[in-house]
């Protein structure tokens, strides 16, 4: 009985000191954030990787999503006569919800996994062990352009891809359903504020950026150094940080569009 | 060459991301560069508003001139209170002119619809059109037909 409460407890325990070493490691690193001049290269690298390599999976994604939802919109609304309402869905559903999600979970598949397994891999490889031996502060030179590379391009990612979205939508609804490309326009811009619906999908998705950045470099800085502890650390990245967005999704859009 | 190509990837990529802020901001939001514009205040009460809301539409003759900034309920008459900012240039309303709460379509959004009057004076800043329109309500419309129809 004791040895089971003691099994909670120690459970228990290990949770929380997982929960402070990364947070402790999170702010570690925001201060090891090198001078502009000096870690501008390895930052720009990162940028390439996380960002630019990104791209192809956001915009062919980004296409079809926009392009179905429209073609659902379509079907549903033409039940009610309300066809030409299909723009002001289009981007509402884009802007406020499925943009931030959607990237972020994207961004979590693609960049964060391969962040996870290429820090896990420099710890087992004791990559990381020589550059402290060399005196080289691995969370500066390592860690913290990544971290930031992450939380700069995933905002940037998510704008590409509701304007995508957007732009696949309005081929299906307009040049295939004939919707009068004028009516698509007006509904879209009267119904979507950029103060309320733009800004808040931006703030969602640098809360996502931030969350998912964190996730994937801690994962990897705190993997088991052997072949199966990275395989274990890259899909602990993917699972959490795909909850961790659904989650906070749905606290941040309480927040936003609530109105309580 | 290498670091060249790679900077000239990630300047691709901040442009691409710029042009989408532009893009959403413009085409999508509808946000006007010109939203400094010149405004003024003109107040309207109503015995009933309907689903008038804030950012509604006013317009005369079907052009929009302005939109619904507030809407408070007057403690004294119980009527609504809307407060609407019209831009400056349409400044020649007379103190005459009327003001109805009006549907876009049958169950499309509210909007106020002013229709100018033939008085000397116009409407200044802060003023009150008084003679108002309510809303339609769908319920009190049934509501009059079958009470009508029970009488015959």
């Amino acid at each position: 009985m004791i040895e089971r409460l003691r099994i909670l407890g120690r459970s228990g325990l290990d949770i929380l000191a997982i929960q402070g070493r990364s947070a402790i490691f999170v702010v570690q690193s925001l201060y090891g954030i090198p001078s502009f001049r000096k870690g501008g290269r390895l930052l720009m690298e990162q940028l390439y990787a996380v960002g630019v390599l990104s791209l192809p999976i956001i915009v062919v994604s980004g296409m079809f999503i926009g392009m179905v939802l429209s073609l659902q919109g379509y079907t549903i609304l033409v039940k009610f006569g309300a066809e030409q309402s299909v723009g002001q869905m289009l981007s509402l559903s884009l802007v406020r919800e499925l943009g931030p999600v959607v990237t972020a979970l994207l961004f979590a598949g693609r960049a964060g996994s391969s962040l996870t397994a290429e820090i896990g891999l420099m710890k087992a490889t004791e990559q990381l062990t020589s550059m402290e031996m060399l005196g080289v502060d691995p969370l500066r030179y390592v860690i913290a352009p990544r971290l930031l590379a992450g939380f700069i391009t995933m905002p940037i990612l998510m704008l590409i891809f509701n304007v995508v979205g957007i732009w696949g939508g309005y081929l299906v609804a307009v040049d295939w359903l004939d919707i009068y490309e004028g009516s698509f326009w007006a509904n879209m811009q009267s119904a979507t504020s950029f103060d309320e619906d733009v800004m808040n999908g931006i703030i969602k998705s640098i809360v996502f950026a931030f969350v998912i950045a964190w996730i994937a470099v801690f994962q990897g800085y705190d993997a088991k150094p052997t072949s199966e502890g990275i395989g274990v650390a890259t899909t602990k990245t993917v699972v959490y940080s795909s909850l961790a967005v659904l989650g906070l999704d749905f606290v941040l859009t309480a927040i936003m569009f609530g109105d309580f | 060459m290498q670091i060249r190509m790679l900077e000239a990837g990630v300047g691709l990529f901040m442009l691409a991301g710029i042009i989408s802020l532009t893009v959403l901001a413009l085409n999508v939001s509808g946000l006007t560069l010109s939203s400094g514009q010149e405004t003024y205040t003109l107040y309207a009460a109503f015995e009933n508003i309907g689903g008038l809301t804030k950012r509604s539409k006013v317009t005369v003759a079907g052009v929009t001139i302005g939109r619904v900034t507030d809407i408070t309920l007057d403690k004294n008459r119980f009527a609504g209170v809307v407060e609407m900012e019209i831009q400056a240039e349409y400044n020649e309303f007379t103190t005459d002119s009327t003001a109805a709460i009006l549907t876009a379509g049958l169950l499309g959004e509210k909007y106020i619809g002013i229709v100018p009057g033939a008085d000397e004076e116009f409407l200044k800043d802060g003023e009150v059109i008084n003679d108002t329109q309510s809303a339609i309500v769908l319920e009190e419309l049934i509501g009059r037909f079958l009470f009508n129809k029970a009488n015959n």
